[in-house]
This record gives structure tokens, C-alpha cells and sequence, in this order.
């Protein structure tokens, strides 16, 4: 009789995940074709001398492609670029960001207000913003060259410009990284905060031993986000130097070969290079910092 | 109900939009140029002498040359049939050429487009012997020198370098002035010191890198003007307005330059214009006169356009006599076709126009290759800044990557 019912539930169960196969399949061939069809495209033409110059030298040449893009200087010096301006404006919007997000946490007058003005410069669009730096970095009619810099071109030296960028970044994306932290801040209970008051925490003490290991999730989401975005920086580099004086990052030295190069193969190389540098990204954050993915259990991670 | 009805309107607003392309079966030859202010007078023109054939329409691309071409390629290689008449700047031929993006020009508008055009524009729109386009107006740099400071103009590159020395020394104004900035000016100037000095970047048919002794000699001659001290401190920052304000300031005592700086010095600085002279561009050797790198722009015909037919008659009418000349005054672009060069009508806008002819007869081109972008891309950021040059360490490594741009193989910085 036992056994009558489990063989009962199972065909049932079985019914029942085959209908939800069946419901989610329509949204995975989209999912698949839309993401996973230009990546193998993508691959496929890396695999190629594919110029679009000299369309009749077309031939597969297997992995020679990513021999010429892995030992080239130019190659190496976008990734060191691009891997620069992740980490410190990723760390700076770290740090500016838990501090925003600890003022919205604990605004008492115009909460609304202050959260919307936090939220500007994330609002805007990039390369508006990213022309209103350039305005105002160029000599001569720039209000903040005039200030810092009156004597040289800030956005044609390779130091300065690099710092010009980040602080675009910077400017654009803290109010991202506090709205994560401060939905993180948010679960930090306070009774915790309150008991290590009474056990004599100072105020540093208590944000170093309690909200930050209860927020650590949080962080690491909002560190995985933002690391993964900022290695695809593009839009501000384009509007700010154009990648001139070596400031290109590696979106901006791929769209320069597909586009300006006509050079689908090396184009494609880099692009599934970028793919792969992300992938990696992500594996680091998620497997050895233990990132858990928004949703997912993370019960025990602490 | 309701849902039907809405469904018609949209079709019928659909249908509406789409049949705007063509006004009343005249087909519409679309123009894509760069900027050039009195372009619309000259389409105009056009358009009434084609009495309803065709119509052209004048689309404007960006200024920059780089945005010009970035905005015709994209819809080239999407085979986009919107387009149909091509501004195509003296460089682009053989890369759009060899895409096959643009149809080559046979029998009697072959005659036509060759006929009495100078050589080296014409030269410009060829690619393996096929001419590809036609020339419609060209360019060049002068020697631009201050006749209060020197008697007679320099003929060689040394003598003017050791000149700018001498006065130097007296304190009196100096500098030689001329585009030196990371950007397709430098492989200008690389260029007509190539050719001046009989060098070779690439061989005959542009398979090979060669940058054989005269192109090292040339290297040699780059590094020495960046580092004699008689250059301008922004030298590496300039390019051809930054030059014409420098030289306007009153620091130099020669300006390489386009004849652009003419009318714009009447205008923005009348008392050192009036000491101002021009002559030919100096050479590199003694006894052989320079070779000077050429621009300007072509009009090509997109393989694509539904009506080549009248894309080809609108583009020689674009470019004949009457209205190169009628540009080369209102517009400030030298002409392509040699009688207008005789004409008096252009004497007031060209005073330098002998000048101008003369340098033209003897004109260089830059390498005439598809992979040009990557040549160029690459030797702008190779030979920046002349003053650091190492002139055969360069040319191994400009060899190299020139070669590995011509294979494919080259990564654009």
C-alpha cells in the first residue's frame, strides 16, 4: 500500500517537474540564443583570419589569433589600464560608498531627500556626464582645469588622464555601491549593535567586529558587481581621452580593432579574452570569497 | 473591433512611412560628405542641371575624418543600400576598394574623371590600376616664413633648422612650427620626409613593409628637428589649428602648415601677415625638391546604391571644373583639375597658387594599402614623440608591426 503511494507521488512529481521543463524551456531558448549564440560566434570567429579589408583571405587559423593578441604590448598595457582603474575605483567606491550608505541609514531629517540627491550622479547618463568632465578638464574654458591645472592639458597626460577617469567613475557609480551596502546595513540587527555597546565597543569597534561581518554578503555582491563592471569600463574612457596616450581599456582597444581595424578576427579574440578575464572574476568572488549569488542561501557562510 | 481598427491605422501609418524613401519616382541619390559649408549651393546646382533624373540629397558626416569613415564602414559592411555617392578621404581607396564596397569606374566616366585631373589626386583614387573614385578636391602644406626675419626661404630641412638656430641666438623669433601630435598629421609629415629623401615604407604593390635607407634617413631627419630646441614646447600636442595659433602669436619664424593659415592670419593677426611669406616646402637633400604628402577627398559610388547609374553622373557633376572652382573660392579646398590652377577668378583666395600647382606635380602619396588605418594607427604611436625617435631601432620595430598590420596580425593601440 506504502510503496503503491510513492510510485503514485513520483509519476505525479515527475509530471510536474516535466510541465516546469516544459514552462521554462520557451525563456532558456531565448536566454540561449540571445547570449549564447553571439558568444559562440563569437569564438568561432576568433578562430579566424577574418578580415573584412581583404575579404578573400578568410581561413580558419585555429589558435593563432590569440598567440598575436597575448603578445602584444598594447594588449597588455590596456589590460594593466583596465585592471588599475578596477581596483581603485572599485576600493574608493568601497569606502565612499559604505559611508554614504551609513549617513542614509541614519538621516533623520529629509531621509527621502538625501537618498534621492545620493542618487543623481548614478542617474545620469554616462556619456553626458562623461562630456560635462571633459568640459570641464580642458584648458582654457574648463572651470576645474583652471583650478588644479592651469598651466598644462590634464586629459592629454597619461597619469593625469587615468586619474580624470577614475574620478569619473568614481563620481558615477558610488551611489550603486551604496544602495547595495545600505540594503546590507539594513539587516544588521540592532540588538547586536546594541549588546556590544553595553559589553564597552567602542564606535569603530562596532562597525569593524559587527556590521561589517554581518554585512559581508552585502559587500561581497556589491564588490562582485562593480569589480565585473568596472573591468568592462568603456563609455568614459571613449569621451575622455579617446584612448589616446596609452589610457585605452580593453572594451575600448576591441572596439578600435573591430571598428577602426575592420579586423573581425583579432576583434573576437579580445572580446572572448574580456569574457574569459570576467568569468574568471566571477569564480574568484564567488568560489573563494564566497560570494553567494542575491536569492540564495547563505546560511552558515558567516 | 477596436483592436481591428487600431491594427489598420497602424498598418497604414507603416505603409505611409515607409513610402517617404522617393518623392514622385525621382530616385534620390544620396551624398555622404564631410562637412563643407557651401556644399549645398553646389548640390543645388547639380539638381537643376539633372532636371528631374535624379535628386541629390546631402548628408552630413561628422567633422572629424575618423567619424567619417567609422559612420560609412558600419553601414557598408551591413550592405546598407541607403547609401550612394561616397566622400572618401585621399587614403581610404584601397580599404574600400578591396572590401569591395565600391565600384570601379570603366569607359567614358573613367575619361571623364581622368580628364585633365593632376596625377597624384588621381593616383590617390586607384588601387591595383583600377580607378575607384574620383578626385574632387586635394590639399598641401606650405612653407610659411616670416620675410622680416629671414631674406630668402630655406631649401632644405638642415639649413632651416640651422637658420631657426641663428635666431635663436640673437633672441629674436625662432621657432619652426608644425604638427606633431599622436594623430594621422604625424605620418603626414613622416611621409613627405620618406619620399622626399627617395625612401620606401611599403614596396611596389604594398605587400611588404620595406623601410628601406631613405626611410631611415628620414627617422633620422624627425629626430633631429624635435630635438634641436627650435621647436614649440606643445609640438607634441599640436596639430593644425594649434600650429596656425602658435605661429599667429608671433614665437615662429617658419610654419609648415595647409593654406588654411593664409585667410584665417588676414583675419586674426593683419600686422604679422603682412610679413609673411610662403615658398615650396623644403627638401631633404640638396638639389632635390620636396615631395609633400597630398589630402583631400574623392567621390566613390557604394556597390550597394540602387541607382548607380545616376550616383555616377551626380558625382562627375559634384566634381567638374565649374564647381571645383566655385569650392576652391568659397571653401578654402584646392582644386584637382590643372586648368583651374590657370584661371585668374582664384588668384584673390590662392595668391599661392604657384606654389600650391608646383607641389602637386611633384606630390607624394601616403602608403597605398587596405590595412592603411592599422599602417598609420601604428606609426602614429611608434614615431611619438620625434624626439625620442631611435631611427633604426624604430624602423626594425615599424617593420615589424607594419608587416604584422598587412598580415592581419597587428592589434591597433
Amino acid at each position: 500500500m506504502a510503496r503503491q503511494t510513492r510510485r503514485a507521488l513520483s509519476e505525479n512529481k515527475r509530471a510536474e517537474r516535466r510541465l516546469a521543463w516544459l514552462l521554462c524551456a520557451p525563456a532558456a531558448l531565448v536566454m540561449l540564443a540571445v547570449t549564447g549564440w553571439p558568444i559562440i560566434y563569437s569564438v568561432w570567429l576568433s578562430l579566424q583570419r577574418y578580415d573584412l579589408k581583404f575579404p578573400e583571405q578568410r581561413e580558419f587559423i585555429g589558435l593563432d589569433n590569440y598567440a598575436s593578441v597575448l603578445t602584444n604590448q598594447y594588449w597588455w598595457s590596456a589590460f594593466g589600464v583596465t585592471m588599475l582603474i578596477t581596483v581603485v575605483s572599485v576600493a574608493i567606491e568601497l569606502v565612499l560608498g559604505m559611508g554614504l550608505a551609513i549617513i542614509m541609514h541614519r538621516a533623520l531629517v529629509g531621509r527621502g531627500l538625501v537618498r534621492t540627491s545620493v542618487l543623481i550622479p548614478y542617474g545620469i547618463v554616462t556619456v553626458v556626464a562623461a562630456f560635462s568632465w571633459r568640459y570641464a578638464w580642458t584648458p582654457g574654458t574648463g572651470y576645474l582645469a583652471n583650478l588644479f591645472t592651469p598651466d598644462s592639458a590634464p586629459l592629454t597626460d597619461r597619469t593625469s588622464a587615468l586619474a580624470i577617469i577614475i574620478l569619473a567613475e568614481i563620481w558615477k557609480t558610488t551611489p550603486f555601491m551604496a544602495l547595495l551596502l545600505l540594503a546590507g546595513l539594513a539587516l544588521v540587527p540592532d540588538d547586536l549593535l546594541k549588546a556590544a555597546a553595553v559589553d564597552g565597543a567602542t564606535a569603530w569597534q562596532r562597525f569593524i567586529r559587527v556590521t561589517v561581518p554581518v554585512m559581508k554578503p552585502a559587500i561581497l555582491v556589491a564588490l562582485l558587481f562593480r569589480t565585473l563592471d568596472a573591468f568592462r569600463i568603456f563609455d568614459n574612457v571613449f569621451v575622455l581621452t579617446g584612448g589616446a596616450n596609452e589610457t585605452s581599456s580593453v572594451s575600448m582597444l576591441t572596439y578600435n580593432n573591430l571598428l577602426k581595424g575592420l579586423n573581425l578576427g583579432i576583434g573576437s579574440t579580445m572580446s572572448v579574452l574580456v569574457f574569459l578575464t570576467v568569468a574568471i572574476i566571477a569564480f574568484v568572488f564567488i568560489k573563494l570569497f564566497g560570494t553567494a549569488a542575491p536569492g540564495g542561501s547563505n546560511g552558515g557562510r558567516r | 473591433m477596436r483592436l481591428a481598427a487600431a491594427l489598420v491605422a497602424i498598418t497604414a501609418l507603416a505603409a505611409a512611412g515607409c513610402g517617404s524613401g522617393e518623392s514622385g519616382g525621382v530616385p534620390t541619390v544620396n551624398l555622404y560628405y564631410a562637412p563643407e559649408q557651401n556644399l549645398e549651393k553646389v548640390v543645388d546646382d547639380c539638381n537643376a542641371q539633372a532636371q528631374g533624373r535624379y535628386r541629390i540629397s546631402y548628408q552630413v558626416l561628422p567633422r572629424a575624418a575618423d567619424d567619417q569613415r567609422t559612420q560609412m564602414v558600419r553601414r557598408l559592411a551591413a550592405q546598407d543600400d541607403g547609401m550612394d555617392v561616397l566622400g572618401l578621404d585621399v587614403t581610404w581607396t584601397p580599404e574600400f576598394a578591396s572590401a569591395g564596397w565600391i565600384l570601379e569606374w570603366t569607359g567614358e566616366r573613367k575619361a571623364e574623371a581622368e580628364k585633365g585631373t593632376l596625377a597624384a589626386p588621381l593616383e590617390s583614387s586607384r588601387y591595383r590600376d583600377k580607378l575607384y573614385a574620383a578626385p574632387k578636391n586635394t590639399n598641401t602644406q606650405l612653407l610659411w616664413y616670416r620675410s622680416d626675419l629671414v631674406e630668402r626661404p630655406p631649401q632644405t630641412w638642415d639649413e632651416m633648422i640651422t637658420k631657426a638656430q641663428e635666431l635663436k641666438q640673437q633672441g629674436k623669433p625662432y621657432q619652426i612650427i608644425t604638427m606633431g601630435a599622436q594623430y594621422e598629421g604625424l605620418v603626414v609629415l613622416y611621409n613627405t620626409l620618406v619620399v622626399s629623401a627617395g625612401g620606401h615604407v611599403l614596396n611596389e604593390d604594398g605587400t611588404q613593409a620595406v623601410f628601406d635607407e631613405g626611410a631611415v634617413r628620414a627617422l633620422d631627419l624627425l629626430q633631429r628637428f624635435a630635438s634641436a630646441g627650435v621647436t614649440n614646447p606643445s609640438l607634441t600636442n599640436s596639430k593644425e589649428d594649434d600650429a596656425r595659433l602658435q605661429f599667429q602669436s608671433g614665437d615662429g619664424a617658419f610654419q609648415l602648415n595647409y593654406p588654411f593659415v593664409y585667410p584665417a592670419m588676414q583675419k586674426g593677426a593683419p600686422d604679422l601677415a603682412k610679413n609673411v611669406k610662403w615658398a615650396r616646402y623644403p627638401a631633404v637633400t640638396a638639389n632635390t625638391p620636396s615631395k609633400v604628402t597630398i589630402g583631400g577627398y574623392n567621390l566613390a559610388i557604394s556597390r550597394y546604391s540602387n541607382h548607380p547609374d545616376e550616383s555616377f553622373d551626380a558625382a562627375l557633376c559634384l566634381r567638374n571644373a565649374e564647381h571645383q572652382k566655385f569650392s576652391a573660392i568659397n571653401d578654402g579646398v584646392p582644386p584637382t583639375i590643372e586648368s583651374i590652377y590657370a584661371d585668374p577668378e582664384i588668384d584673390e583666395a590662392y595668391p599661392m597658387k604657384t606654389e600650391i600647382l608646383t607641389e602637386l606635380r611633384d606630390a607624394a602619396i601616403r602608403p597605398s594599402t587596405p590595412a592603411y588605418q592599422n599602417v598609420s594607427t601604428v606609426m602614429s604611436a611608434t614615431l611619438s614623440p620625434p624626439a625620442d625617435i631611435k631611427p633604426q631601432q624604430v624602423a626594425d620595430q615599424l617593420r615589424s608591426s607594419i608587416q604584422d598590420a598587412l598580415e592581419s596580425k597587428g592589434v591597433l593601440p
